[in-house]
């Protein structure tokens, strides 16, 4: 009895040493969106082994991320979703969006031999309310003369979970399409006309690959990584688009606003990949709140300042689009306006 | 003295204490939901659309979903642990046999769900693929039937030890008594064995179907994640643990975590519900 005493309050003892050796270095929390997660670990490691500052990041998804920032619980979160005006109203102060990388969504799909094929916006959203049916449906054999398209039913998959990937291409569908935009609109989950769910990109990936026609949407650094085949797509200026890096960062080669807060679905941008999207991390940008000190306050500043610019090169290897010089720009004010009791930290 | 005393107390206090913990956790889910409760009405209840776009939500295919599953592998594991039971239980006490298949069903119901869900999207979708594509239907594999059959071999397990169990313990001198009067083993299965234990066997098949109402991941995977109420055995459908598990991450309005929470507490209660009327059953048939 005496021995169990003795070892937990050793154990009691270490663990509040350890508490205060925490203490004396400034730790950074974050939490959010899953989809940029894979970078934010690579650039966080990278950080820490720089200046020795630790920063913590949980995927817990971005209506996680956007809730936690919201109760005040961590320096800041992350989003694939622009941050709703109701959301904000509920914070009380403003709250400033960051971009810090592009994702894509692409259509992937499962035909014998896995031609290359192009769509445009029209078969998309067709596909997805259930009125085309036929992989050799007259709309998607004109656009694709060379395929020979079998008489195989569409197969639609999709993202049972709650999923920014979601948010992306309902929110393209939207746009593109008024009959989606009125029967289903956009959303993180939403009332789907037709498919199966499945769940994250390897549910939806191993769907599609198992069912015989069926036709899915995936992040495209998930497809890349894992060699689906997935199609060109037809932007706004009429030209067939693959997916790429390029493409992707290319689609925010618009005129920016200056808080960035732009969905870059069906983009103006000649060469744009239409279905391309920003994450974000958000932040108050009066950085004094829930007895946060100085440090703390200048320390998330300095992160980002990193982050969208030295820290931009860990993007691509990891198959991230990186920010396009624009969008640098624009991210560097908004971090310059950050501030702590009404002074700049920057 | 006083040591007997201070016994009674904190077994007192260590049961009030899971008393506590069931109110806690009802409290919890009915404030959570209190947002949705008054803004989704009644029709919660009787409306099979979710549509957190539009914020309408009706946890009718989810309710149906969950019911239909877990009732639908009730029937098909009752069999099967049966015959496990009564074979383990009375013809193979011990003996290499007995060993190796105890060990395969501890070994089976300490199985993490998730992997029997990879199991079945790997394994069984394809098989269940091939037989829709015989009984042509839309082969996709996943669906009511190809989720209740993975339940089924999930819950097997708890049906069979528990069985198992109860079928050890029918007394030694009922079963001689019968053999002195010239019984068959049969009769004795049916007329000894089976009526002493059903009680305990219902408790058991009871527990497996709490289990099968709560699985998520497993059922996730292999449920096709439609959010109707299914038509078919082959058609596609969703449970209540699994809807939660899948948008509760990506919540981010608060009318659709509140729903969320709503249909946690949904759960919550037909699980109760059913409890207590296999509690009822069970009085009525206990020998």
């Amino acid at each position: 009895m005496k021995k169990i005493f003795i070892t937990l309050l050793t154990i009691a003892i270490s663990f509040s040493f350890f508490k205060l050796e925490a203490q004396k270095h400034t730790e950074l929390l974050g939490a959010g969106a899953t989809f940029p997660y894979p970078l934010y670990s690579r650039m966080f490691e990278d950080y820490y082994k720089q200046t020795n500052i630790k920063v913590n990041y949980q995927g817990i998804g971005s209506g996680g991320g956007i809730r936690q920032l919201i109760s005040k619980t961590v320096d800041f979160g992350g989003t694939d979703a622009i941050v709703t005006p109701d959301k904000i109203a509920e914070a009380g102060t403003k709250i400033v969006h960051v971009p810090i990388c592009l994702g894509a969504v692409v259509i992937t799909y499962n035909l014998p031999n896995s031609p290359k094929l192009k769509l445009n916006s029209d078969i998309i959203s067709d596909i997805y309310l259930g009125k085309i049916v036929k992989w050799n449906d007259e709309a998607i054999q004109k656009l694709n003369p060379s395929v020979k398209l079998p008489a195989l039913n569409i197969a639609v998959v999709r993202r049972s979970d709650g999923s920014g990937t979601t948010s992306i291409f309902t929110n393209y569908l939207s746009k593109i399409s008024s009959e989606w935009k009125d029967k289903v609109g956009e959303g993180t989950s939403i009332n789907w006309p037709v498919g199966l769910g499945a769940k994250g990109n390897p549910g939806v990936a191993g769907m599609v690959q198992q069912v015989p026609g069926a036709i899915g949407y995936v992040e495209l650094i998930y497809a890349m990584s894992n060699n689906m085949p997935y199609a060109d797509i037809k932007n706004k200026s009429g030209n067939f688009v693959e997916p790429s890096l390029t493409s992707v960062s290319l689609s925010a080669d618009i005129d920016l606003p200056d808080d960035t807060l732009v969905s870059l679905t069906d983009t103006d941008a000649k060469f744009g990949y239409p279905i391309s999207g920003f994450t974000w991390i958000i932040l108050y940008q009066e950085q004094n709140y829930s007895n946060r000190t100085n440090v703390q306050a200048y320390e998330t500043a300095q992160l980002l300042n990193w982050m969208i610019n030295e820290g931009q090169k860990h993007a691509e290897p990891l198959h991230y689009a990186p920010l396009s010089k624009e969008a640098q720009k624009k991210a560097q004010n908004i971090i310059k306006n950050l501030t702590f009791k009404g002074k700049k930290l920057l | 003295m006083f040591n007997d005393k201070l016994f009674k107390y904190s077994l007192f206090f260590f049961s009030i204490l899971m008393l506590l913990i069931l109110a806690i956790i009802f409290f919890t889910l009915l404030d959570g939901s209190m947002l949705a409760i008054k803004n989704n009405g009644f029709s919660f209840l009787y409306s099979s659309i979710w549509n957190p776009v539009m914020d309408e939500y009706g946890a009718l295919p989810f309710l149906s979903g969950t019911l239909i599953t877990s009732f639908l592998s009730l029937i098909i594991c009752i069999p099967f642990a049966l015959v496990v039971a009564i074979l383990l239980g009375e013809y193979y006490k011990k003996g290499i046999f007995s060993t190796a298949l105890n060990t395969a069903i501890e070994l089976l119901a300490g199985i993490p769900s998730i992997i029997y869900g990879f199991w079945g999207l790997f394994f069984f979708v394809p098989i269940m693929r091939q037989i829709q594509m015989r009984v042509n239907v839309p082969p996709f594999g996943v669906g009511i039937i190809t989720a209740s059959i993975i339940l089924t071999i999930m819950i097997i397990p708890y049906a069979a030890s528990i069985a198992r169990e109860i079928i050890n313990m029918v007394p030694s001198d009922l079963k001689e008594a019968a053999y002195s009067l010239g019984a068959t083993r049969l009769e004795i299965v049916k007329n000894i064995i089976l009526p002493h234990s059903f009680s305990g066997i219902f408790a058991g098949i009871l527990l497996a179907l709490g289990r099968a109402l709560g699985e998520t991941m497993a059922v996730t995977m292999v449920i096709g994640n439609a959010n109707i109420i299914p038509k078919s055995f082959f058609s596609p459908g969703n449970t209540m643990a699994s809807l939660i598990a899948n948008e509760f991450a990506e919540a981010a309005q608060n009318i659709h975590l509140s729903s969320l929470v709503q249909i946690g507490l949904l759960l919550f209660l037909v699980t109760a519900i059913i409890n207590i009327i296999g509690q009822k059953v069970l009085q009525k048939f206990k020998y």
